[in-house]
Formats: structure tokens, C-alpha cells, sequence
């Protein structure tokens, strides 16, 4: 076991540390402005569907409105960051005492997210005391809410023709941090008793009851740090486009979260990097089908939806065929971030003497 | 007072839309605790094919009654293709499984057809409006009313009396017990989504029939509109579907009529409020009975 190249805590770290870091360094000072932005939304994409593996994976709850939540952060960071003069020009009608508010970025999008979280906690409360699965009900119910909320109070939100002129905080660097640290905050969680009692909850709830955890509040928790974490996506999302307008957050884009989730791996928070990776990038290559296209000189007309059938197609199939996603039950990727024996484990001897024994034993492999 | 009635008649046509959906749902809940999203989206499929047989100059009943045949098909189907496979893997997955099967349905709708709203027209004989005492009624409201107090009756009636009735009341109460009772469970819940593809049919089709028009995402937020209802109701339970489709229809109605337009808009979200509030009052419903399977 100790050998294995998946072990090397030298392969780990290359794997998980380094070459996220350079890619990241690279996108952003050598590569065109649309790399650097993909793969900030990927980052985005994986704080989101991490944030949702919480309450999706752990607690068996099953928020299917990640983009409500969003929306909460979006706009609430937004008309906390904008400068009051850029705010008042935008939005007519804007009352003084919020266009007055200027306040820092990290401490809008944490403000967002508190803000989402309580919404969390009034919404779930009534819900999950019910029955789990009307809480799926109720989300899509909450991102049809705040689309209308937004849509009809135009003196703040700037309505459905959406908001612009928001600072570009999110640069890739910021979003990269960020992102990394949702994930070790998130790998805490589930490190600590309280992400084993939820995953007691999910395991088997009649006998996480009898051990008296409270199912009720557990889940509700995990709702609640979900919707936290979702609103730090959204903002970062509006800072990141620098304008946002209510038709982003709402089916589309909650189903998005929900596939990716799914498609890496709904019971680990590894299965959000490689799920994010598919959806963010397939839909792109995509969508140049739906354009229409040239063939051997026959022309394809555009095809409207092609690529939502094609994702939605894989969504069905993975679900059917393997379950558990890309990564199965392991959270190798994130665990071997975050666990401090990779980083001991480089200033130990024996690991590049495995390594060593590795490669020598690869290439002694390639000559038979 | 004609303003009220207008409203009242405009209330139980969407209540008997809302109901006739939310049965389909109920029923497929109270068996497999599916919340299917998909059903909704069974409206959008006969619309769709009632739209494509009326076009193929065939005549009106038997265009209808295709466009019914196609959705009961589809619901088949779907059943057999996304939802089977999943059944031993936890109502979570079957869950996400039919958030990805409205997707589907809606966009291989959007790309066939196209993505914009289209007039959906039935013949002359259904617009036909009366004038009683200043209320308007329309031909295709006394149609929605007539043709849901029947496929009540009827369905209650298939539900108490027959065989299959019998046995899909034994599944839904202890699935486990009913197989073992020697009920063969799959051709049950085949039975339950073509009574709810059936009924998905007739309202997706009165519903464009007084709308007029119709869209690949029409079906979703009714569908959902009706789960609400169902859970209001009482979900697992027929009467609970029917009555809670009413009362939502009903509300919805008089929120849009009654209130002031500044809170109108807020009319799909407020049926969802409804629903939370329904939910701290009466978890199980304003009908239902306690969930047993729970623990």
C-alpha cells in the first residue's frame, strides 16, 4: 500500500496542489481573458456543487435551488460594493440610505451569505420538520420567489433588465483562494462530529435517531452552511461578470449545480472538482452545435437545445449506471489537499525513495 | 358580485387543471415517494401532439384522443426507462432522475418545434362564450368542468371498486406487503402513471385549449403548481389531491383579482407560501393522515 503511486504523497502533491497553482498562474497572466474567465467559473462551479454535495450527499436532503441562493449573494454583494455614485446613476428610485452603503468586498459576500443563510433557516424550518423530499418542492419554489422579488422591485434590484456596473473583485487569484478555502472549511465539517452525524443521518436515519442526534437540526444546519456557501458563489459570480440580471439564477442554472453534483459524485466533496470540470466545459464545446454547422458540405440547421438534451442524456445515464459518479465513494482529490501527511510526507526520506522505485519501476515495465 | 363569479369561474378552471395533475402526482408518490417533475411536463406532450394531429387535418376526437394515447406512452416509458432501473437506488435518485427527464422532454420539444410560444387552436365550437347576467362562460370552461367531474368520478371509481384499484391502494400503503400478497408491483405503477398520463393529457390539453398558446417549458411550473397542491391536500390521498387542487386553483384566482397589482406579480410565489405555511400548520396536509412508512 505505502508504495502505491496513488500514495506518494509527492504524486499528491503534484496532483492537487501544484499543478492547480500553475494552471492558475498561467490562465491568469499568460492565456486570453476567456481561459482565465472559464476557469474562474469552473471554480465557482466547484464551490457551488460543493456547497450542495452538504445537504444533497451528507444529510439526504435534496435543495434542487442552489440558484436562488445565488441570487441572494449576487445582488445582495453587488449593492454592498458598488460605489454609491455608479449605484445611484444605474438603479432609479435606489433609496439614499442603501445607496449610501459601501463596504469591502470579502465583507459584502460574507454578509450576503449570513443573509442567505437565515433565509435558509426560515424556509427549511417548517419544511424539513414535514418531510425531506418537499424541501426539492419548496427550493425550486424558493428560486421562483426570489426571480419575482428581484423582477418586481426594480427602485433596488434594477428588475428584470438586470444590474450593471459591479466592481470586478473576482479575479481568478481571489476566486482560487476562495475557493480553496470553502473546500478546507467544508472538509472540516465533514471531518468533525458533526459531518459524521450527518452522514450517520443519511446512512441510516432510524438509527441515527436512536443514538439521539436530532435529525431535524442536523439537516436544517446543513441547509443553512449550504446556502451560506451558495451565496459566496453567487457573489463571487457577480463580481467575476460585473453584471447580473434575475434569468441567470433560476431553472437552468439550478439544474446545472444539480448535475454537477451528481455527475461527480454527490457523497464526496471531491466529486464537485470533476463534476464542475464536465459542466463547465462540455456545454461550451456544445454549444457550437446548436449554432448549426457545415458537413461534407450538408448543412446542419441550428439545433436548439441539442446540448441541454445531450447533458441532461449523460445526467440520466450516469444515475442509472454508476450512481455514486466520477469518483465513486472516495474523496481522494480534496483529501489528499487537505490532509497535513502530504506535506510532511515530502520532507520524509522514504517518499522519494518510493517514488524513485516507482518511476524506475515504470519504465522497467515499458521495456518487457 | 360579477367580478367575484368571473374570478370564481376562473378559479375552478385552474383548480380543476391543478387537480387533475396533482392526482397523477399523488398517486405516483403515495407508491414510489417520487417527487416526479416530469409529470408536469406530460401537459406539454399532449399539447404538443394534439397540436401535431390537428394539424394533420384529422378530425378533432380523434386527434384528442391521440394526443392522449402519446402521452400515456410517454409516461410508460418513462417510467420503464429512467424510473425502473432506479427504484431499488432510493426515491433521491429517482428524484434527480426526473429533473433530468423534464429537461429532456422540454428541450427535444424545444429542438423539433421551436423554443417560442405557439397559438394553439381548437375548432370554432370550443370558443364559443355565453353571457349569463354579464358573466362570461366559454364553452371550453363547461367543458373543463364537465370533463373533470368525470374523470373524477371515474377515477375514484377505478380506485375503490376495481382489482387494480385495490392492489394500487396496497402498494401505496406497504409495498413490501402487497408484493408479497402476490400484486405484481411493476404493472401496478405502469397502471398508476398511465392514469396520470391520462389525466396530464386531458388538462394540458384544456389548459392550451382556454390558453391558447403553448410553449416546451409550459408543464413545469404547473406541475409543480400541482405537487403543491397535492402536498396541501394531503399527499397518497385522491380526495387530498382533488381538494388541494381546487383550493389552490381557487386562491390563486382571487390573490390575482382581489389584491392590489403591486402583490399580483407575486402570484406563483405565493403559492408557495401557501405551501409553508400549510406546512407549519399541518405537515401531512390539510387531508392526509400521518406517514407510518416514516421510521
Amino acid at each position: 500500500m505505502k508504495g502505491t503511486l496513488k500514495n506518494n504523497s509527492i504524486f499528491k502533491f503534484i496532483i492537487v496542489v501544484l499543478l492547480p497553482v500553475l494552471a492558475v498562474i498561467i490562465c491568469h497572466n499568460a492565456m486570453p481573458s476567456y481561459y482565465s474567465m472559464m476557469i474562474s467559473l469552473f471554480l465557482i462551479n466547484v464551490i457551488l456543487t460543493a456547497s450542495l454535495n452538504l445537504t444533497n450527499g451528507f444529510t439526504g436532503i435534496f435543495n434542487i435551488g442552489q440558484a436562488g441562493f445565488m441570487a441572494i449573494g449576487a445582488y445582495i454583494s453587488s449593492l454592498l460594493t458598488m460605489e454609491p455614485n455608479i449605484k445611484a446613476a444605474r438603479i432609479s428610485g435606489l433609496p439614499q440610505w442603501i445607496a449610501n452603503i459601501h463596504i469591502p468586498f470579502p465583507a459584502a459576500i460574507i454578509i450576503a451569505g449570513v443573509i442567505a443563510m437565515l433565509i435558509a433557516m426560515i424556509i427549511g424550518f417548517p419544511v424539513l420538520r414535514a418531510r425531506g423530499d418537499y424541501l426539492s418542492v419548496i427550493t425550486l419554489g424558493l428560486v421562483i420567489i426570489i426571480k419575482a422579488v428581484i423582477d418586481n422591485n426594480p427602485q433596488i434590484t434594477n428588475g428584470s433588465k438586470g444590474l450593471g456596473g459591479i466592481k470586478g473583485y473576482a479575479t481568478l487569484p481571489v476566486i482560487f483562494i476562495v475557493t480553496i478555502l470553502v473546500l478546507f472549511i467544508l472538509y472540516r465539517i465533514m471531518k468533525s462530529s458533526f459531518g459524521r452525524n450527518m452522514i450517520a443521518i443519511r446512512d441510516d436515519e432510524p438509527a441515527a435517531v436512536s443514538l439521539g442526534i436530532n435529525v431535524t437540526r442536523y439537516r436544517l444546519l446543513s441547509f443553512m452552511i449550504s446556502a451560506f456557501f451558495g451565496a459566496i458563489g453567487g457573489g463571487l459570480w457577480a463580481h467575476l461578470y460585473k453584471s447580473i440580471a434575475p434569468s441567470f439564477f433560476y431553472f437552468n442554472e439550478s439544474f446545472n449545480i444539480v448535475e454537477m453534483s451528481v455527475l461527480g459524485g454527490m457523497a464526496t466533496l471531491s466529486g464537485a472538482i470533476p463534476g464542475a470540470l464536465i459542466v463547465t466545459f462540455l456545454p461550451q464545446l456544445l454549444a457550437n452545435l446548436e449554432s448549426g454547422f457545415t458537413i461534407f458540405g450538408a448543412t446542419v440547421p441550428p439545433l436548439y437545445g441539442l446540448s441541454n438534451i445531450i447533458m441532461s442524456l449523460i445526467f440520466i445515464l450516469v444515475i442509472i449506471f454508476k450512481r455514486t459518479g466520477i469518483t465513486g465513494n472516495s474523496d481522494y482529490i480534496v483529501n489528499s489537499m487537505f490532509d497535513k501527511n502530504t506535506y510532511i510526507g515530502l520532507f520524509k526520506k522514504q517518499t522519494w525513495v518510493d517514488m524513485g522505485n516507482i518511476v524506475k519501476s515504470m519504465f522497467s515495465h515499458k521495456k518487457i | 358580485m360579477d367580478f367575484f363569479i368571473t374570478q370564481l369561474i376562473n378559479g375552478l378552471k385552474m383548480g380543476s387543471i391543478y387537480a387533475l395533475v396533482a392526482i397523477g402526482y399523488s398517486m405516483v408518490y403515495g407508491i414510489l415517494r417520487l417527487v416526479n417533475f416530469a409529470h408536469g411536463d406530460l401537459m406539454m406532450i399532449a399539447t404538443y401532439g394534439a397540436w401535431m394531429l390537428i394539424s394533420f387535418k384529422l378530425p378533432i376526437g380523434v386527434s384528442l384522443g391521440g394526443a392522449i394515447v402519446i402521452t400515456v406512452i410517454f409516461a410508460v416509458l418513462m417510467e420503464r426507462l429512467a424510473y425502473r432501473p432506479l427504484r431499488k437506488g432510493g426515491s433521491e435518485t429517482t428524484l434527480m432522475a426526473s429533473l433530468a427527464v423534464s429537461t429532456l422532454l422540454q428541450n427535444i420539444a424545444t429542438l423539433i418545434f421551436s423554443p417560442q410560444n405557439q397559438a394553439f387552436k381548437l375548432p370554432d365550437f370550443f370558443s364559443k362564450t355565453y353571457s349569463i347576467k354579464g358573466v362570461q362562460l366559454s364553452m371550453m370552461n363547461i367543458i373543463t368542468f364537465a370533463v373533470t367531474i368525470v374523470l373524477l368520478v371515474v377515477i375514484s371509481l377505478v380506485i375503490k371498486k376495481t382489482r387494480a384499484g385495490m392492489a394500487m391502494r396496497a402498494c401505496s400503503d406497504n409495498m413490501a406487503a402487497a408484493q408479497l400478497m402476490g400484486i405484481n408491483v411493476n404493472n401496478i405503477i405502469v397502471f398508476a402513471f398511465s392514469i396520470g398520463g391520462v389525466l396530464a393529457a386531458t388538462a394540458g390539453i384544456m389548459y392550451s385549449g382556454s390558453y391558447t398558446s403553448f410553449s416546451p417549458d409550459m408543464g413545469f411550473m404547473i406541475g409543480i403548481k400541482a405537487f403543491v397542491a397535492a402536498v396541501i391536500g394531503g399527499i397518497g390521498s385522491f380526495g387530498g389531491a382533488a381538494l388541494g387542487g381546487l383550493v389552490l386553483g381557487l386562491l390563486e384566482m382571487f390573490f390575482a383579482g382581489y389584491l392590489p397589482s403591486s402583490v399580483t406579480s407575486y402570484r406563483t410565489a405565493c403559492v408557495f407560501l401557501i405551501l409553508i405555511v400549510v406546512l407549519l400548520l399541518k405537515p401531512n396536509g390539510l387531508f392526509g393522515k400521518s406517514d407510518e412508512r416514516r421510521s
